[in-house]
């Protein structure tokens, strides 16, 4: 094989979403030799769709604010399988990492005594769950994900942060020792391939929301770096849980922030009932997404959905008058009136529960280290690997995100992650070179999709096979005889794209030939999460089954490990000590 | 319905050419630019184009439809295809590398000349810096801009001096920092737009307006900043 040119770095982040670029900010202040790897440019990731705010306890709306509520509210949201060190990490730092943002310029929406803008969102409470609703989520209008996405972007220019941008990444490389040396990258516009080789590669490339039909993801979220990982042989957690967003625009999939619900919109049915009344008595609208997804399933499983097919439900803002939503939500009623021609203004918004988060991801301590488990329970940290953002499982999210703490989740650990690798570099580490047949295993999948022939089987048909399976098997409700099937599809599916070969086989922006890298990524992540939600047998969070219908603490108030060599799923402890307070005992989870 | 496609792959094609598809297309609901583009893709795979979130945030797909910039996942057949054709082509005015994907280096280094990031060297206190609603509002119109590149393609005083006019989107930015309450350098940034070209070769021709896909207004922000430089030098 000849020899693929290399570039040699202290510390490479594939990724250029919110949680890279924190990343990348800053050890690129450490004066390590960094990088930002993304496949499209930076500002185009796919942080940049978020739109309702970040959560955190700043205390500019409710002065009596206190980042243990908002500790209290995750742990309860993840159904219990959350990291309480971890959360509690979140929580308490998330302030200082939120005025960062602001000192870089993020344009906060703000409040007469010229403090940032705080709304509510579900499930926040106040005092512990006892003093009703709080309004915690900083917002920059219904656009807070394209104000940070590009606030870190120009953050990073004014560092000089070095960005590989439109580079696809391909394959981990691994040495003989087990640690990650590095990644095999091509440069999208020449197709050149090239080795990175780095001391700390730091996979931030977000969620995979693409393995599902209906989803409010970027075409891009297709989870390239835990596809690498899962290859690699690393282990992933969680990966049942996948959060269905409760106002996906019917049809469309695009996303309708929770925001409107946290401005006072609420969901009715065809009976113009407003039936969150009954599912959540108290939170009601503001439930948790999971319960809300469910109760929204239920209405039109059981007949009272709205439109003529009566498969989906209707999100009313018009109540709340042209001035707030102008102000509030302007681009709610662009989205609304682009991807469902209704005017929220008049008319209600149709809106179905769409695949939106990947709470699973690969294991890691607050550091973003990656963590192994074998069998007997113990755990060991991967040489050279980190994760951060949605792609990692820290797990603040345990089995339920609480909407805006993806973005407080990007900053905070971006952040942990960049100072930690600091450190690290600082102390003077190396990681052994990869031999020449480590780069071959690295290289091989992409060698073989250059020399396939082709085929009749293509990869956009493929894609929609994967994506219609897991669609109808691994949705809000799942049944073990569908999930069987679903696996059965998978393995079938696998056999066919290892077949697969393009016509198209230049090298210059051949999107072909990394639409074809990204399917085979959606497939290991499809199967990480067939194999982790057919063997949770209990109901928890996102995870709903019908033959499992109640939460099951005994036996599993456990994170799943999912380990791609043998396709086997462990159990692994959840932390329930954290560092400053009394940790919170699992009770039953009611809004 | 007959799409006519701008081809060309440099491994293959000594020249551009415009391709033809003939396509049915579905009566029942009113697709997007980008759905038919992924039907093409479907029949063809070599067709390459940029496409990401198809919400109108990323900003990736920037091109031209029927002779006019935007974005193709939020560009409605309906209010586009004329006589049952459309035309889709790169945007204009910036190198090709391959079908609809041009080099936006020229468009990124006028937008990185006009230091797009909050200059405030005092000491930030512990919280946040607080800033007025009003001077906030001061900020809505310019930073929702998504860097797709519509305007500055089309504007011909860019296509004219891509390497010295900073054209509509840079101007965009540089104007939503000096407007920011919390922004310290002004004088700076008003300094370095001085010369004859990085703002005054705007001609207020305003194709940059007609074309936003976010409905932004490049011309007026312009018109501020001109204004800014001349009370500057009375």
């Amino acid at each position: 094989m000849t020899k693929i040119p290399e570039l040699n770095f202290d510390a490479i982040i594939i990724g250029g979403g919110g949680s890279g670029m924190r990343a990348g900010l800053q050890l690129g202040q450490s004066g390590f030799k960094t990088a930002v790897l993304s496949k499209v440019f930076p500002t185009r990731s796919h942080t940049v769709s978020a739109q309702g705010g970040i959560t955190c306890a700043i205390a500019s709306e409710d002065p009596d604010d206190d980042w243990r509520w908002h500790m209290y509210d995750t742990v309860k949201g993840s159904d219990y399988i959350g990291d309480q060190d971890a959360i509690e990490y979140m929580c308490s730092v998330g302030p200082e990492a939120v005025y960062e943002l602001e000192h870089m310029g993020l344009p906060f929406s703000r409040k007469e005594n010229g403090r940032i803008y705080q709304r509510p969102f579900g499930g926040q409470s106040k005092n512990f769950g006892k003093g009703g609703q709080a309004a915690r989520t900083c917002a920059a209008a219904d656009r807070t994900g394209h104000a940070l996405l590009h606030t870190l972007y120009q953050s990073n220019l004014k560092a000089g942060t070095v960005f590989f941008s439109e580079w696809f990444a391909v394959d981990l490389v691994k040495n003989a020792a087990g640690d990650v040396a590095g990644v095999i990258a091509i440069c999208m516009e020449t197709g050149e391939v090239h080795y990175i080789k780095s001391k700390a590669t730091v996979i931030a490339t977000g969620g995979a929301g693409r393995i599902y039909a209906s989803t409010t993801n970027a075409l891009s979220n297709t989870g390239d770096g835990t596809g690498m990982a899962l290859r690699a042989g690393f282990q992933m957690q969680d990966m049942e849980m996948w959060q269905f967003h409760p106002t996906g625009i019917a049809g469309a999939g695009t996303l309708v922030t929770e925001g409107c619900r946290g401005e006072g919109g609420f969901l009715i049915n065809s009976d113009g009932e407003r039936f969150m009344e009954r599912y959540a008595p108290n939170a009601k609208d503001l439930a948790g997404r999971d319960v809300v997804a469910r109760s929204m399933v239920l209405e039109i499983m059981e007949g009272r959905g709205a439109g003529k097919d009566k498969d989906h439900v209707l999100l009313k803002l018009d109540h709340l008058g042209k001035d707030i939503l102008d102000s509030r939500l302007p681009g709610i009623q662009e989205l609304s009136k682009t991807f469902a021609h209704v005017d929220p203004v008049k008319e209600p918004i149709p809106v179905v529960p769409t695949c939106h988060y990947m709470m699973g991801g690969l294991t890691t301590n607050i550091h973003g280290q990656a963590i192994m488990v074998d069998e007997a329970g113990s755990e060991r940290i991967v040489g050279g690997l980190y994760a951060v953002g949605e792609a990692a499982c820290v797990s603040v999210h345990g089995a339920n995100r609480l909407g805006g703490n993806s973005l407080l989740d990007l900053v905070v650990f971006g952040r942990a992650a960049g100072l930690y690798i600091t450190d690290v570099l600082s102390s003077g580490i190396s990681i052994s070179e990869p031999s020449n047949e480590d780069l071959e295993l690295a290289m091989s999948r992409l060698t073989r999709w250059d020399e396939a022939p082709h085929t009749s089987d293509s990869v956009p048909l493929l894609k929609k096979e994967l994506q219609n399976c897991m669609q109808l098997n691994f949705g809000v409700f799942r049944k073990e005889k569908n999930m069987q099937e679903g696996m059965m599809k998978l393995s079938e599916l696998r056999g066919r794209i290892n077949e697969a070969g393009l016509s198209d086989k230049s090298k210059v922006f051949n999107t072909a030939r990394f639409e074809a890298l990204e399917l085979q990524n959606l497939l290991e992540i499809a199967e990480a999460t067939a194999i982790s939600a057919e063997g949770r047998k209990e109901s928890r969070g996102a995870h709903a089954r019908d033959d499992y219908q109640e939460r099951d603490d005994e036996n599993w108030l456990a994170h799943s490990i999912y380990d791609p060599l043998t396709k086997q799923l462990r159990k692994r402890d959840v932390n329930f000590k954290p560092k400053t307070m009394e940790f919170f005992e699992p009770m039953a989870r009611t809004y | 319905m007959l799409v006519s496609v701008y081809r060309f792959n440099p491994e293959v094609d000594s020249e551009p050419y415009m391709q033809d598809f003939a396509l049915d297309i579905p009566q029942n609901r009113d697709l997007m630019v980008l759905d038919v583009l992924a039907m093409l893709k479907e029949s063809d795979d070599s067709l390459s184009y940029r496409r990401s979130c198809r919400e109108g945030v990323c900003g990736s797909d920037g091109v031209n439809m029927n002779g006019r910039n935007g974005l193709a996942c939020t560009t409605p057949l309906s209010t586009v295809v004329k006589g049952d054709k459309l035309k889709i082509r790169p945007l204009p005015g910036l190198p090709v590398i391959r079908d609809l994907i041009v080099d936006m280096g020229d468009f990124f280094k006028q937008y990185e000349k006009v230091k797009p990031y909050l200059i405030n060297n005092d000491e930030p206190p512990k919280q946040e810096r607080l800033q007025s609603p009003e001077d906030r509002e001061k900020l809505d119109g310019l930073y929702e801009c998504i860097l797709c590149g519509c305007c500055s393609t089309a504007c011909p005083s860019f296509w004219w001096n891509p390497d010295k006019f900073v054209g509509p989107a840079g101007l965009l930015q540089a104007y939503r920092f000096l407007a920011d309450s919390r922004d310290t350098a002004k004088e700076e940034r008003l300094s370095e737009l001085k010369d004859p070209f990085s703002v005054f070769r705007c001609r207020g021709i305003m194709n940059c307006v007609s074309v936003c896909p976010k409905g932004l207004n490049p011309t007026r922000a312009i018109g501020h900043i001109r204004n800014m430089l001349l009370n500057r030098i009375a």
